[in-house]
């Protein structure tokens, strides 16, 4: 059955923007979802930061609530905690979650809070047109780094993974059957779950050669609950690791309240 | 003044280091002093640390209400030497000290002090140190012939199960001057019960909250809004209530605005510097309307100041709380008005789908006095719901600016909330056109919200209504200003502010036209109510009484100041 999820909103992307793939991987993990009858369109809440990501909260015909910069994910905790029966989607950027916002995926990870926390991490500030992001490679020149960055990135998986957050994937917009799998697995999970979607800005950083070469999809198959290996895989720099690093079942903020 | 015969002031004050107890001891004699029919006053002041410091409770009472504390003293329980040495002077002709005796350099007339065998027969009886103070109170009831039944019966409604060791240490302080005979001092004593409780600004904002349907309450500690948390986590369950300590003030205001977008009344609270940091996301609760309460419990400013302490200097901030937008900011006065508004506050913020602030200062939020608060009605008022569906949109247009409201979860209906410009559907918008209509849709608001404000009598008038002599003050300062003028040399009205946002300006120009003089009574430095008064009714208030010592104001050194300007 097909889920009716466009809203008469204009995109305002740029034309061939990878946003588009996380925008379709989303609707179509939606669809699946609720078709298999695992999650109800009502009872969806999707959450955005500010920055170019954010206006997918305006293309998706879900509830929504466009938060301020770097507060999507405290907000969406308030949702939960003012009625925990709704599913909270959460989308950010890599601007908005790990530079202005990075506090609060370290306190959700501990409190493990039911929010799926869905990063847009393109390693750049588009909507302001092309600045260093915490995820920035040392040596990015963007328009107030014009010397190159001086500063390490930071690994945003594994600030999650020490913090706490229960369900920690990658993905790359490169696949977006992939993205919309892991995406479905991120939804269904209980907990705090916080997935890094990989993504070339072709404005500012068009990295898609880059990546297309370096990414690769780990097993499966692999036990999920190991958090020393997980914790090594997600730090592999030669290669880029894809998949479901770590996932466990803990009980929820929410539910203990 | 006023001419009917008032009736005596007593004030007591207990001290000692921080952990000594005298806060504790000081609300027990409060409650004690209540269950008898007295109306009470308790102020506390400390130190920011934790042991060591000046601390003391002081309590005034009266066989008639009471808004304030004194400074003259009918006694001082004196923990350690330096509450004797700070506050011997400020004692009455008839004025004692009972102090421990193995304090060794208190000195005095005799008949002024009274030694206590305080701490020892606290060793004799192996009670931990903090229960010590109930010897003193015990001591207190037997002078003063205050009832010790009463007392020990304030001791099980607060110790419960240990209750007895302090109603043994009391015993032991009530026996220890009647085995020496000595002489009585008696109070006026009241002679009938009166109605209700004390309790403190925070913990009755907090029931107020609770009785207009809170059911989420988000916080991060800052003194001295900190009670508040501390009051509703441990009523949580009783009212159904999930109390949450988030990361940061930015978290919990983000936080309180998911909460209530899913549907739910929620509030936090904080003071300056937390109040600050929240500001971005009250901007947001302004443009997105969603309704949102915060409690700012004013310290000294700016920035960290004097944590511990009393004033009144963020009125200005939270009025001009970034960006242009409806919101409502209220003070209450005293204890009762605390309950009332913070009921208020919540409903007023479902009614207008806005941010309200309700501004507490430190002498509010943690001094106590008598509060009836089943006498103030509070229910969850009826809110504007949309009935959803396909067609529903979040900010649909209306004559009075309200929208219907729906929330996430309802079937067939989708809600979109917005921290940017958007349209009446909540998806973003760009076009002048549509942010002309917004603004005048937000906006459209303040006509039903300035008769609101009438309705609940934001300008309320005390002492002699038709004196043309006025003083004009809001918050806390009350208590002080309705004990002033009952000393005052000529006979004053004394006008209170609670809504200051929007303030109600046809009822403050009946108020204030004909004075003779009007005189503007403030905690802050730069007559933040003056200025209001100035830019929204054109009256410039050129007599101004200010004080930012820290302090809250002294009835009877107020008085002197208001006689000074009349």
């Amino acid at each position: 059955m097909t889920v009716d999820l466009n809203t008469k909103a204009k995109n305002t992307w740029c034309p061939g923007c990878t946003n588009f793939m996380i925008l379709t991987a989303f609707k179509n993990a939606l669809t699946e979802l609720i078709n298999e009858g695992k999650i109800k369109k009502d009872k969806v809440v999707v959450g955005a930061g500010i920055g170019c990501h954010g206006k997918i909260a305006d293309y998706v015909n879900v509830n929504s609530i466009i938060s301020l910069h770097g507060r999507v994910v405290p907000t969406m905790t308030g949702v939960k905690l003012g009625n925990p029966d709704l599913t909270a989607i959460a989308f950010s950027g890599d601007g908005d979650s790990y530079a202005e916002g990075m506090e609060h995926l370290v306190h959700a990870s501990k409190r493990n809070s039911d929010i799926k926390l869905f990063v847009h991490n393109n390693q750049v500030f588009g909507l302001t047109t092309g600045q260093v992001t915490p995820t920035s490679k040392k040596g990015y020149k963007g328009k107030s780094t014009p010397g190159g960055s001086i500063e390490e990135p930071i690994n945003p998986s594994l600030v999650m993974l020490s913090s706490g957050a229960t369900f920690v994937a990658r993905a790359y917009t490169g696949d977006m059957v992939f993205l919309m799998q892991v995406m479905k697995k991120a939804i269904l999970h209980k907990g705090f779950a916080h997935l890094e979607i990989i993504q070339p800005c072709i404005s500012f950083a068009d990295t898609r050669d880059y990546f297309k070469e370096k990414v690769y999809q780990i097993d499966s198959n692999l036990p999920k609950n190991d958090l020393k290996w997980a914790m090594e895989k997600v730090q592999e720099m030669e290669k880029i690791p894809l998949g479901i690093f770590y996932e466990v079942d803990k009980p929820t903020f929410e539910e203990q309240l | 003044m006023l001419k009917n015969k008032r009736e005596k002031i007593y004030t007591i004050l207990i001290g000692g280091q921080a952990g000594d107890g005298a806060r504790e001891a000081g609300v027990n004699l409060a409650r004690l002093l209540c269950k008898m029919g007295y109306y009470v006053f308790a102020s506390m002041e400390y130190p920011s640390l934790i042991r060591g410091g000046h601390n003391f409770c002081r309590v005034s009472f009266s066989k008639e209400k009471i808004y304030s504390d004194y400074r003259e003293l009918d006694a001082i329980i004196a923990l350690n030497q330096e509450i004797v040495d700070i506050h011997r002077n400020e004692l009455k002709k008839t004025g004692v000290i009972f102090f421990d005796n193995n304090l060794n350099s208190v000195s005095g007339k005799s008949g002024q002090l009274i030694s206590l065998p305080i701490s020892s027969y606290a060793k004799e009886l192996n009670a931990p140190t903090l229960a010590r103070t109930a010897v003193a109170l015990g001591s207190l009831c037997y002078y003063y012939d205050l009832p010790l039944e009463d007392l020990n019966l304030v001791f099980t409604e607060i110790f419960g199960t240990k209750a007895q060791i302090n109603i043994d240490l009391a015993k032991k302080g009530f026996d220890y001057l009647q085995d020496k005979n000595f002489d009585k001092i008696k109070f006026d004593k009241p002679d009938k019960k009166i109605k209700g409780q004390i309790i403190d600004g925070n913990a009755a904002t907090g029931e107020g909250m609770v009785a207009a349907g809170m059911k989420n309450y988000i916080a991060y500690p800052m003194t001295p809004a900190t009670s508040v948390l501390h009051h509703l986590a441990k009523q949580a369950s009783k009212y159904d209530l999930k109390v949450t300590q988030a990361e940061s003030e930015v978290a919990v205001i983000n936080m309180v605005l998911g909460s209530a977008f899913a549907g739910t009344r929620t509030a936090t609270g904080t003071s300056g510097g937390g109040f600050a940091l929240m500001t971005e996301a009250l901007s947001m609760a302004g443009i997105a309307e969603i309704p949102t309460v915060v409690v700012e419990s004013q310290r000294p400013g700016p920035s960290t100041g004097v944590p511990t302490r009393t004033a009144q200097g963020d009125l200005q901030f939270a009025r001009q709380v970034l960006g242009e937008f409806p919101r409502i900011v209220l003070a209450p006065g005293d204890q009762q008005e605390a309950y009332e508004l913070g009921g208020k506050a919540m409903n007023l913020a479902w009614q207008y789908q806005l941010p309200v602030m309700l501004m507490l200062d430190k002498h509010l939020s943690e001094s106590l006095s008598n509060a009836d608060l089943k006498k103030i009605k509070i229910k969850p008022e009826k809110i504007k719901m949309g009935k959803g569906g396909k067609n529903y949109v979040r900010y649909a247009f209306s004559k009075d600016g309200v929208s219907p409201l729906c929330f996430p979860g309802t079937p067939d209906t989708i809600v979109k909330a917005n921290s940017y410009e958007h349209s009446e559907d909540g998806l973003i918008s760009e076009s002048g056109e549509m942010t002309v209509e917004m603004f005048d849709k937000r906006f459209a608001k303040m006509k039903n919200l300035e008769k609101e404000i009438t309705k609940m009598k934001g300008v309320r008038i005390y002492g002699d209504k038709k004196s043309k002599n006025v003083v004009i003050f809001w918050g806390s300062t009350k208590g002080a200003v309705l004990e002033a003028i009952k000393h005052t040399k000529k006979s004053i009205k004394a006008v209170q502010v609670l809504t200051l946002e929007p303030l109600p300006t046809k009822s403050l120009i009946g108020v204030l036209k004909g004075a003779k003089k009007i005189a503007d009574i403030e905690l802050n430095y730069t007559a933040a109510l003056a200025s209001l008064i100035r830019e929204k009714i054109g009256i410039e208030i050129k007599n101004k009484i200010l004080k930012y010592d820290t302090y809250a104001f002294e009835p009877m050194e107020l008085a002197k100041k208001i006689d000074k300007i009349f």
